[in-house]
């Protein structure tokens, strides 16, 4: 039956809208939307309403904001780019409430204005893996990108917007970001930002006026050095400025336009060029020169304040502010760390200071004499500077190269000062260590994210990832009774023995497979047989060879405990017990396993506990935390899978399997987890895992499982113990099961 | 004159006999350190040398200009998780109702004097590189138990191995067994200056244009470690050169043999392309 495709009629919509935005208690009015929504085709209606019940999961608000603004942005923008832009709501929401959430909503608007009519859009999460990648490639200090309300950098990080599409095409809006990226990496990298923000533009009476004169001129400098640097990308560049502000005097687009200075001269701010060959041309002479520095561009200055400067399209903005900000809390913080790893490279090398008693006092030439003397000087093969002690080029590890390169970026050399390395005790470690927080004092006193684990989380109802949602930190797990262990086996003695017995002979060896139809070399057994029967006049073999069977199991095992409240007594009791036995399984076969507790109170304090890594040998430490395995509080699940499969996605193996033991549905406290989200998030940390080649199982003791388990790890995936006390029997048997 | 270990078949393929035929013509190669003159030494105090470095650095070419200008041939396997000890030494084969030894290449090697280079050591199986233990200390024999022989290799004879220790699987590490027993180079990417050199004279560039390849070079090895396992090699640099001598579009030519050869990842390959559709 062909599905009517019929426009839903005013009062349908009428009636369904009044519904989704549950008016008779919001009082929200829907008569705008129905005015608005009724004229439109079917396909375009079941858009607008499909996107309004996903944000509606969200928050009511949103979505009805949302409904409201979308008709008239569906005349200016593609469908994907409104996705990205009630995407980026709803994240807001996540992230900061809903009176920002409300703000990108409304902001279309301005947005729109903008826009190019009916953009190609190109979102920040389309473009974000690409640029990050090119901007690591060029050279200099790591720079990142994020999303911000404008383009703008603060020197470490560079913000581009959540859609550009102040281009037509896809491509150029791309090119557009890639310009800005690669702009505001020459901002970093010629030292646009060697200037004191505070003092410089002092003198002028009016600071904006100045500082967009400075902003003018150095991106005059920067697009030299752009040109310089990378032609390619600054044939793009004169492209876009083209199609942004088609040139009367040169062809609309594509057009490459003459060779040389005229190419460039049309570029220029119109303002500069106005001025003809004079003033003008001497100023950008200067500038484009390869030594200009940015003291020409405050030298120059006075010249051009006052004229008006239409702005580059792929010009970001300046913000003094910021730069300043993060400079200064760099600066200081490189000079104390790059004082402090010379120290220890002098002490490497053997040049380090004597111990001396700290109270004997040194007399003056001593005191001079200590400290090694580093220099530093333009490296002799051309790149960049080399680090030099006592006359001799050293190399400096890796974290002391890119910290010098950011040194030489923020000052233009490394001061000398930078170059003598820090006394004992001269800096207080707190300065320059990242601190090392203690994972449970997150909870005593105000949060924090440092140093946690972010994972988004599945909403099935919006039908997308909610943002870093989860906050997972790994806890190393509290030692239980280290003879515990012991105790097990004895107790299950016999099935210990007989364990070890039937593993013992799955476990594959290396051997020699005789009469082989191919294979390393001769089997001169069968071959001697073979010619005998060939004499007496019997068909030959031809398995005459024999072959060395390499034994490779290839097999890493990812055991995730459940330690939620609900394990309490027996089933506690059944985990460890079951987990001592598998681990007796494992040291038999030689697979290579890891064991992780899962547990927590809501999203912001998810917790994996630590029992045993992969690396780690199955001694009387992971034998003391087996025992230690307590009850805690909720399954969160999807987070746990995510971080685990990671963990185990960093070992290499042929084959990987995750093997869950739980006793129940994954729930939280007082949470939608504990709703079909949970399952659902659930279901596609595991879909995550099998793309990336991960075999999830999932051995429970809820008799309730087969409701849910299915439908999260797929129909074979999954087995029920009926009873908790067959725990510990039957879990190596299903092992056997599962790998054989 | 034709070379006595070489022939041609009927498609004109040469086919060269490798524990007999000497390189005749000098391979390029420019010395970086003081490698050679260590080499040299090495081989003259009749010791086996590691050749360390990342792939496509110059280790193989390195060889290649030692075997020529010490004029001895050179047998070159390459590894791999299937090499066998036999594979090295040499095993029975059946013919004809017989059973007939034939040589592997390091006993080949071992017998004409010549130099046995093998490649990528680490791809092999540890337990299959015991082979060359008694051969790589100073007893210098390879016994065949096979054979019931014990060979003695002649003085001319040496055993060279690679390998890369970019890699950071545990499993590819070589074993303290091994690798104590060798003499160590270590091979990096050339500085610039030579690169620019050695990629001007592969390919025939001029400067401009290989000091854009270097350029590209430079970027992608500052991903390493950030997306890429390694950044572009020589070699690599070498190819997109020859490409862009025969007349292929710059952009295309690194696309093809840089972008795509380093990697599969889609987002880093957009994110090199984007490199180098910024340089050229």
């Amino acid at each position: 039956m062909k599905a009517s495709r019929e426009p839903y009629t005013a009062a349908f919509l009428w009636e369904r809208l009044e519904e989704l935005f549950e008016v008779e208690f919001t009082f929200l009015k829907v008569e705008g939307l129905v005015v608005a929504l009724a004229p439109l085709d079917r396909d375009t209606q079941d858009f607008i309403l499909g996107w309004a019940v996903r944000l509606l999961s969200t928050n009511l608000y949103i979505s009805h904001e949302f409904t409201i603004r979308v008709v008239d942005a569906l005349d200016r923008l593609e469908r994907r780019v409104i996705e990205a832009w009630a995407l980026h709501a709803a994240d807001t929401f996540d992230r900061s409430g809903l009176r920002p959430a409300l703000e990108v909503i409304q902001q279309v608007d301005s947005f729109l204005l903008n826009a190019h009519a009916h953009a190609e859009g190109v979102t920040f999460a389309e473009v974000e893996p690409v640029l990050s990648t090119f901007v690591c490639g060029l050279a200099g200090r790591r720079l990142t990108l994020a999303q911000g309300e404008q383009v703008y950098t603060d020197s470490e990080t560079l913000f581009l917007p959540n859609i550009s599409a102040q281009m037509e095409k896809a491509k150029d809006n791309f090119l557009l970001c890639k310009a800005q990226v690669a702009f505001m990496w020459a901002q970093t990298r010629f030292g646009s930002f060697r200037v004191d923000f505070a003092t410089a533009f002092a003198q002028y009476p009016d600071r904006e006026q100045a500082l967009a004169a400075f902003h003018a001129l150095d991106t005059l400098r920067l697009e030299a050095c752009l040109e310089r640097e990378l032609p390619g990308l600054w044939r793009d560049m004169q492209r876009l400025e083209r199609l942004n502000t088609p040139h009367p005097d040169l062809p609309p687009q594509g057009g490459k336009g003459q060779e040389g200075i005229p190419d460039k001269d049309s570029v220029l701010p119109s303002s500069l060029v106005g001025e003809g060959l004079g003033m003008g041309g001497r100023v950008v002479a200067r500038l484009q020169s390869p030594d200009a520095t940015i003291n020409d561009v405050l030298a120059l200055l006075p010249e051009v304040l006052g004229m008006a400067f239409p702005p580059r399209v792929y010009q970001p903005r300046l913000n003094p502010e910021a730069v300043t900000a993060c400079m200064l809390a760099r600066m200081g913080q490189e000079k104390i760390l790059f004082r402090v790893k010379l120290a220890e490279l002098a002490k490497e090398l053997g040049k380090g200071k004597e111990e001396t008693p700290p109270n004997l006092p040194l007399s003056g030439e001593e005191q001079e004499k200590l400290p090694p003397e580093f220099e530093a000087r333009e490296a002799q093969q051309g790149e960049g500077m080399e680090l030099v002690l006592e006359d001799k080029p050293i190399a400096p590890p890796e974290d002391v190269k890119q910290l010098m390169t950011s040194i030489m970026l923020d000052w233009g050399e490394i001061p000398p000062e930078f170059l003598v390395p820090a006394g004992d005790g001269e800096y207080d470690p707190a300065l320059y260590q990242k601190e090392e927080k203690d994972v449970e004092d997150v909870w005593k006193g105000v949060y924090h994210e440092e140093g946690a684990f972010l994972y988004s989380e599945w909403d099935h109802a919006r039908q997308h990832y909610r943002k870093n949602w989860c906050v997972l930190r790994e806890i190393e797990m509290t030692a239980g009774d280290p003879a515990y262990v012991e105790g097990v086996q004895e107790k299950y003695q016999g099935l210990v023995k007989h364990l070890r017995r039937t593993f013992e002979a799955m476990r594959d060896e290396n051997r020699l497979l005789k009469r082989q139809a191919q294979g390393d070399d001769v089997d001169i057994d069968a071959l001697v047989e073979a010619l005998a029967d060939s004499r007496d006049g019997s068909e030959m073999s031809d398995k005459l060879f024999q072959q060395m069977h390499r034994a490779d199991r290839n097999l890493a095992v990812m055991l995730m405990v459940d330690m939620s409240g609900s394990t309490k007594g027996w089933i506690n009791e059944a985990e460890r017990e079951a987990l001592v036995m598998l681990c007796e399984v494992l040291e038999t076969l030689g697979d290579r396993y890891a064991i992780y507790g899962f547990s927590g109170i809501g999203r912001k304090r998810c917790e994996i506990y630590h029992i045993k890594r992969f690396d780690e040998r199955y001694d009387a430490a992971t034998k003391a935390r087996i025992a230690g395995i307590v009850p805690k509080d909720y399954t969160r699940m999807g987070v746990a899978i995510r971080h685990l499969s990671q963990k185990l996605n960093e070992v290499e193996a042929k084959t990987r399997l995750l093997i869950t033991l739980s006793d129940g549905k994954p729930e939280d406290y007082f949470d939608i987890y504990n709703t079909q989200y949970g399952i659902e998030d659930t279901r596609q940390a595991l879909f995550e895992a099998r793309r990336t080649g991960i075999h999830p199982f999932c051995i429970t003791i809820d008799r309730r499982g087969k409701d849910y388990l299915p439908h999260m790890y797929g129909h074979a995936n999954w087995v029920e113990i009926d009873d908790v006390k067959k725990l510990p029997l039957k879990v190596a048997d299903i092992y056997r099961r599962l790998t054989t | 004159m034709e070379n006595v270990a070489s022939r041609r078949n009927s498609h004109n393929a040469l086919i060269h006999d490798p524990s007999s035929y000497l390189i005749e013509k000098e391979p390029y190669y420019v010395a970086v350190g003081d490698e050679i003159t260590l080499f040299e030494a090495a081989y003259a105090s009749r010791l086996p040398v590691l050749l360390k470095g990342p792939t496509g650095c110059g280790k193989t070419r390195f060889m290649e200009y030692m075997a020529w200008k010490l004029q001895r041939p050179m047998v070159t396997v390459s590894c791999h998780d299937d090499l066998t000890t036999s594979d090295l030494v040499g095993r029975y084969l059946v013919k004809g109702g017989e059973t007939v030894w034939v040589d592997g290449p390091l006993t080949r090697a071992v017998r004409s004097g010549g130099i046995c280079y093998l490649d990528e050591i680490v791809e092999a199986r540890k337990d299959t590189m015991v082979v060359i233990h008694p051969l790589a200390d100073d007893r210098r024999i390879m016994p065949i138990e096979k054979l019931g022989q014990l060979l003695e290799a002649p003085d001319s004879f040496c055993l060279a191995i690679s390998y890369n220790p970019g890699y950071q699987s545990v499993l590819k590490e070589l074993k303290q067994s091994t690798r104590q027993r060798f003499v160590a180079i270590e091979f990096d990417y050339p500085k610039a200056d030579l690169e620019r050199r050695i990629i001007m004279h592969e390919t025939g560039l001029d400067e401009a244009l290989a000091s854009k390849l270097l350029k590209l070079a430079d970027m992608t090895r500052n991903l390493k470690g950030n997306g890429l396992e390694e950044g572009a090699s020589t070699r690599l640099l070498a190819h997109a050169g020859k490409l862009i001598a025969r007349g292929v579009e710059p952009r295309v030519a690194c696309q093809g043999a840089v972008a795509l050869a380093l990697t599969d990842d889609s987002d880093m390959i957009a994110a090199i392309n984007e490199l180098i559709g910024a340089l050229f």
